[in-house]
């Protein structure tokens, strides 16, 4: 019923939006948030294959699952290393971290 | 138009609609839950899938972790001068056409693959019930001739990043 | 056509449907409409019952504080949720200024509607179950996320300093008290061997509390902190920060908070009682399922009474007492029980089930997991007790007394009596 085109182009869309919210945001917050679009699309993408082509292997569940802890722990070290450089900085816009030492 | 279809594009509407309004919020606190919107789409997009069980992870770990997460950070950077308009840089023009500009290359790149518009026919081995999926994951996830080293592996940057977030969050002086 | 008494969803089922295509429905409106009318019925029996269990809570409390509790409205006060609640209904909705109206009007939907995500996987008899999920455990995991959520919404959206660090607080707990949560949940999955609900149910020939007691313990406790009641509730505690997140909320929007208080509560009861003690199981269920409806209340409200107990009767713990005790002791004794239980169970499969029949295998498994688990107990106890001392020494240590007459005579006075030392400083 559903071909497997409309997974496709969805997931292209949310990975161009959160292309735009990576390149296109000031605050860092805002950036990490584009971030994690992306690898959602990723994720749709995946299951997508998965459940169209490859149904009987677990290759794309376990794809996903990786891909979900990577993006948990890298979200979880992006937004400690935001709060650390707020605290030195005061400052969350990206474009006013641009001195190497602080 | 089946009934699934009208569901797809409903949600698939939602979602895309969020998305566009975590990248373009004037607020970031809005910002933040618009992203948490747009991840239940994504998660009622993974059920359309028929993958339950990611459906659960993916509100488990993203809506009641991270985006937590993400809701914390922007309520401990706040300052209220940032929470004026501007939340775009400079680029955002050329940005929106780079962005166009990759969507659009993706979906033609895809289109001239052959299984593009491919659909869920019976050919699709869809005999294994959910549970029994489940316990196939499980055994995949562990067993050595499967995937066991990279779950292991997976393990090893969860605690790495656990600890590392601890020490940089900390905020401990030399 | 089955029986009403030993089938009643399936008896109602086909007599409802035969009856809507009998005034000319289409099939698949019937079916859509009869799920929706399953999704309506079920959490309406689930607030409706609230209005039971709050007058139960309150007499039980006050006994427990040796007063009566309510007794004018009715007699034993039993429509005091009555004028309650019409209280509630017709208090002033005040919206103050300055809030930020979709996150302050979402969160007492969300903090009332997670809790009822969690009924429609909870098997409530043998063929009742709103829906027979495959991953049930992961959604009631789901539907607490969805509750802090909630909290953290309204924390923001009130636009008020004490509610934004009241908020922080209680999520700050929530998030933390969930990890040994779900770990003490994997354990009866992993005695069941399934996620699903209605399969843990169905594989207790043995409740799991005498398989898993300290998982069963390191739940409760855990459920207890995660529904922020006593001794957790410093979150919304009046001497500490006059209610928390509720603060700018009147009216029904408060309504929703306090009535999804005591659903979480029940609800936490509920699950203990399905993934511990056997659910609806029990004599004759297969015969007449609604037998097992009441079973299953029963065995909740058991639990629920020791909720209260623990309400009534333990004083507040402040929060970096409730930290210590998550990550120092719950979370490593949730990780050392899932080892322990897998390797103990696993192994005793393995080396001697070849050579039993299944009843004699059930009950050695089960004494050995009770006996390796009243092992860890004991370790954990005599653990604590070691790292208590300091603590106890110095709080039951000389303390310094306050003399009458000391200050009236001059400093260099040699018959000043001296002060007896304090013993240093108490860390708890």
């Amino acid at each position: 019923m559903i071909p497997l085109s409309w997974y496709l182009i969805f997931a292209a869309l949310l990975f161009g939006i959160g292309l735009y919210g990576v390149l296109a945001r000031r605050n860092a917050v805002a950036i990490l948030m584009g971030i994690e679009l992306m690898l959602n699309a990723v994720n749709i993408n995946l299951l997508a294959f998965w459940r169209y082509l490859y149904n009987s292997s677990q290759q794309g569940q376990v794809f996903v699952a990786i891909v979900l802890a990577a993006a948990a722990a890298e979200a979880v070290v992006g937004l400690a290393l935001i709060i650390s450089a707020y605290r030195r900085r005061k400052t969350v816009v990206a474009e006013e971290m641009d001195l190497l030492k602080g | 138009m089946a009934p699934l279809q009208i569901v797809f594009l409903i949600l698939g509407l939602a979602t895309i609609i969020s998305a566009v309004m975590v990248v373009t919020a004037r607020r970031i606190m809005h910002a933040a839950l618009w992203l948490v919107l747009t991840l239940l789409g994504v998660a009622a997009l993974f059920a359309t899938l028929e993958n339950g069980f990611f459906t659960a992870v993916q509100v488990v770990v993203y809506v009641g972790a991270i985006a937590i997460l993400i809701i914390f950070a922007v309520m401990l950077t706040r300052r209220d001068l940032q929470d004026t308009p501007q939340q775009s840089n400079p680029n955002s023009g050329i940005v929106a056409v780079i962005a166009l500009a990759v969507t659009g290359g993706l979906i033609y790149g895809l289109s001239t693959w052959q299984n593009f518009s491919a659909s869920r026919s019976a050919m699709m081995t869809n005999a294994a019930a959910e549970g029994e999926r489940i316990v196939d994951l499980g055994l995949a996830l562990v067993s050595p001739d499967a995937f066991a080293i990279p779950f292991e592996v997976a393990s090893v940057l969860l605690i790495g990043a656990l600890i590392g977030a601890i020490y940089v969050a900390s905020g401990q002086r030399e | 056509m089955p029986n009403f008494w030993t089938d009643p969803i399936g008896f109602l089922t086909q007599w409802l449907t035969a009856l809507l295509i009998g005034w000319g429905v289409a099939p698949e409106v019937v079916n859509f409409s009869l799920s929706l009318l399953g999704a309506i019925v079920l959490p309406l029996m689930a607030m409706l019952f609230v209005i039971f269990l709050i007058w139960y809570e309150r007499k039980l409390y006050g006994r427990m504080q040796d007063r009566l509790g309510p007794n004018r409205v009715g007699p034993w006060g039993i429509f005091q949720t009555f004028a309650d609640m019409g209280k509630i209904f017709t208090k002033e909705v005040i919206t103050p200024t300055g809030v930020d109206l979709v996150p302050y009007n979402l969160a007492p939907i969300l903090a009332v509607g997670s809790v009822l995500m969690a009924w429609s996987v909870m098997p409530l008899s043998v063929n009742i179950v709103g829906v027979n999920l495959s991953v049930g455990l992961l959604l009631v995991i789901a539907a607490g996320g969805f509750g802090e959520l909630g909290i953290m919404m309204a924390g923001w959206g009130s636009n008020n300093k004490y509610a934004l660090l009241g908020g922080f607080r209680a999520v700050a707990l929530l998030i933390s008290y969930e990890i040994p949560m779900v770990i003490a949940m994997l354990i009866p999955a992993m005695l069941a061997g399934s996620l699903n609900l209605t399969e843990i149910v169905a594989n207790q020939d043995v409740p799991f509390i005498l398989m898993a007691p300290v998982a069963a313990l390191i739940f409760f406790i855990t459920q207890v902190a995660e529904t922020a009641r006593a001794p957790f509730d410093l979150t919304e505690a009046e001497s500490e920060i006059v209610a928390g997140v509720n603060i700018e909320y009147s009216g029904l929007k408060f309504g929703m908070f306090y009535v999804g208080e005591f659903l979480h509560a029940f609800t936490a009861s509920m699950l203990f009682a399905t993934l511990f003690l056997g659910g609806y199981r029990g004599p004759f269920v297969e015969q007449f399922p609604l037998i097992g409806i009441v079973y299953l209340l029963i065995k909740t409200f058991f639990v629920y009474f020791f909720s209260i107990l623990f309400r009534g009767g333990l004083p507040r713990f402040r929060i970096d007492q409730m930290l210590n005790l998550n990550w120092k002791i719950l979370a490593p004794l949730s990780l050392a029980m899932v080892f322990i239980t897998a390797l103990v169970d696993k192994t005793a499969v393995q080396l001697i089930g070849g050579q039993l029949d299944s009843t004699m295998l059930l009950v050695v498994r089960t004494v050995l997991l009770l006996a390796v688990n009243g092992v860890v107990f004991w370790v954990v106890t005599r653990l604590m007790e070691i790292n208590i001392k300091p603590a106890r020494r110095v709080v039951s240590g000389a303390r310094p007394v306050a003399t009458p007459g000391v200050s009236q005579q001059s400093p260099e006075d040699p018959q000043v009596p001296q002060e007896p030392q304090v013993p240093g400083e108490v860390s708890a």
